[in-house]
């Protein structure tokens, strides 16, 4: 569904991302793992097109996204939820999601998906008018992956969804996660819960310095030893 | 003492009158400044170009009124966003100060536009309403009419921003700008399209305006200060703040004129909004 091949990106002269290829099948959900300032979040800006590839091709089913401009990316079915939820603060949660159904396409569905959110995220529901802003942080991130839902993604982009949250919503949200790609959303995510990520994904990449360094099925990284060292303290 | 009273009474209700227009001008800036982070120095010329705009259609071209004024409301409109996309675009991550710089340099641009265009005499699209006798008072009918017209854009303009999808992302758009791509928002047009309603605001208060005074290349600067110091007042960006400032700005002068004389009135409301800002220097309700 998704490709990378050689991409390389950064901010300014910069340089950040080295060359990376990846690959995301449709149905499998991917996690990208590795150490803070590994350029995993740079990794997922340059797929959703905020940020442009310096070198390499990005396509989605076949097609390239080198001269996509970002806006019309989510229209290609790519909903990504940021890093920090980014949700709009001063808006309601139901305008948050609102938003996420902001293609004309996804208007006329909005009704029906914001059933399906809610029917997720049943806190969703229940407090559909208070302000993004003052929600808990696991609920933000809830927030954060409904409004990616409202748009019918084939691809859900996830930056660390499991960052700052108490254990307990850490499981919860991995749980979601597992769900969505029991569901058959294809799913890609960053994250340095090492250990739970490779719980619920088919496959993972490692991702230090700007390179690819390994990459393999979930059970492979985690019996690997250089994981199993440098990641899960064993 | 009674007669004091209705004089009194008919000063505070043509003070809500005067507040109507006031709140329609500190609406368009305050929605321009929220959604943008800039502030149009220029926005009481927009509303002297839409001046012109109706004299021009109504009075040389003699097409009918409602006609002139439309016309008058697209003009302005797309003056506006033609403002942001020659003007303020080029400097949208520019310091501030750049960015008032430019855009008070469109208010000379077009002042001086004006005077060589127009000229400097003094225009009106002759229409002269009358007073309206309620009881003993007398109320401007101009005004009621403004004021009716500037509640209703104040109430569409809220209702377009809480319910529709574009409305929607005009709000969002001010809390977070970088991630409206990942919502299929392309940020350069929501900005295009709030300043065509910035403009269209102004057309809809130049409308509104000649019916009670006289078009002059100048004719901003009577409304331009008041409307920056309304915002300000009420907590720049903030539409609400605006919406309240204006009304209180208005009493100061209708009733602060009735006892005192009506530039006392202007100097109280400068006091008052100096007091404040001492006390609120983020403005009454806050900035948005
Ligand atoms: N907007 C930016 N401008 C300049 N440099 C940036 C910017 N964002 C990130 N960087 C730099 O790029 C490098 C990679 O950052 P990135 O955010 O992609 O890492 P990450 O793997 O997501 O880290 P983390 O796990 O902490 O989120 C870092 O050195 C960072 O300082
Ligand atoms: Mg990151």
């Amino acid at each position: 569904m998704l490709t990378l091949e050689n991409v390389s990106a950064g901010y300014g002269s910069f340089q950040v991302l080295f060359g990376v290829s990846l690959e995301v099948k449709a149905g499998e959900s991917v996690a990208v793992i590795g150490p803070n300032g590994a350029g995993k979040t740079t990794l997922l800006r340059v797929i959703s097109k905020l940020i442009d590839a310096t070198a390499g091709e990005i396509r989605m089913e076949g097609r390239s996204l080198n001269a996509v401009p970002a806006h019309e990316v989510i229209g290609l079915g790519i909903a990504q939820v940021p890093e920090n939820r980014r949700l709009f603060p001063r808006l309601s949660i139901e305008d948050n999601l609102k938003m996420g159904a902001y293609l004309p396409a996804a208007r006329a569905r909005f009704a029906e998906r914001l059933e399906m959110v809610f029917a997720l995220f049943p806190r969703m529901k229940e407090r559909h008018a208070q302000l993004a802003g003052t929600l808990s942080g696991g609920e933000q991130q809830m927030c954060a992956i409904g409004r990616a839902l409202m748009s019918g993604p084939k691809l859900l982009l996830l930056d660390e969804p499991s960052a700052g949250l108490a254990p307990v919503v850490v499981q919860a949200i991995f749980e979601v996660v597992r769900k969505m790609s029991a569901e058959g959303y294809t799913v890609l995510i960053v994250e340095q819960n090492v250990r739970q990520v490779l719980k619920v994904v088919n496959r993972a990449y490692l991702l230090e310095t700007g390179r690819i360094k390994s990459s393999g099925s979930a059970a492979e990284l985690l019996n690997s030893s250089e994981i199993r060292k440098a990641y899960l303290g064993i | 003492m009674d007669i004091f009273d209705v004089f009194l009474l008919e000063a505070v209700l043509n003070g809500l009158l005067l507040g109507g227009i006031l709140a329609l001008l500190a609406l368009g800036l305050n929605l321009i400044f929220g959604v943008i982070d800039v502030v149009w120095i220029c926005y009481a010329e927009m509303i002297m170009i839409g001046m012109y705009a109706v004299y021009y259609l109504h009075n040389v071209y003699h097409l009918p009124l409602w006609f002139a004024f439309a016309g008058a409301i697209a003009i302005v409109a797309v003056g506006g966003a033609a403002l942001h996309h020659l003007v303020i675009r080029p400097v949208l991550a520019a310091e501030p100060i750049n960015q008032l710089l430019v855009t008070g340099g469109v208010l000379f641009f077009l002042q001086a536009g004006a005077t060589l265009v127009f000229g400097v005499e003094f225009r009106n699209v002759g229409i002269r309403l009358p007073q309206l006798q309620v009881g003993e008072m007398y109320l401007s009918m101009a005004r009621l009419i403004a004021f009716g017209v500037a509640l209703a854009a104040m109430i569409g303009m809220s209702v377009f921003l809480k319910r529709s999808y574009l409305g929607t992302a005009i709000r969002a758009i001010s809390q977070d700008r970088r991630i409206m791509p990942l919502m299929g928002v392309d940020p350069n047009r929501i900005f295009l399209v709030t300043s065509a309603l910035g403009g269209a605001l102004a057309g809809v208060a130049a409308c509104l305006l000649v019916l009670q005074y006289d078009i002059h290349p100048a004719i901003g600067l009577s409304f331009g200060p008041i409307t920056f110091l309304i915002c300000v007042l009420g907590g720049l960006g903030n539409m609400m703040g605006g919406f309240i400032a204006a009304f209180i700005f208005a009493q100061f002068i209708s009733v602060g004129g009735f006892f005192l004389h009506v530039e006392w009135g202007y100097v109280l409301a400068f006091l008052f909004f100096i007091a404040v800002m001492f006390w609120r220097p983020q403005g009454i309700l806050g900035g948005k």
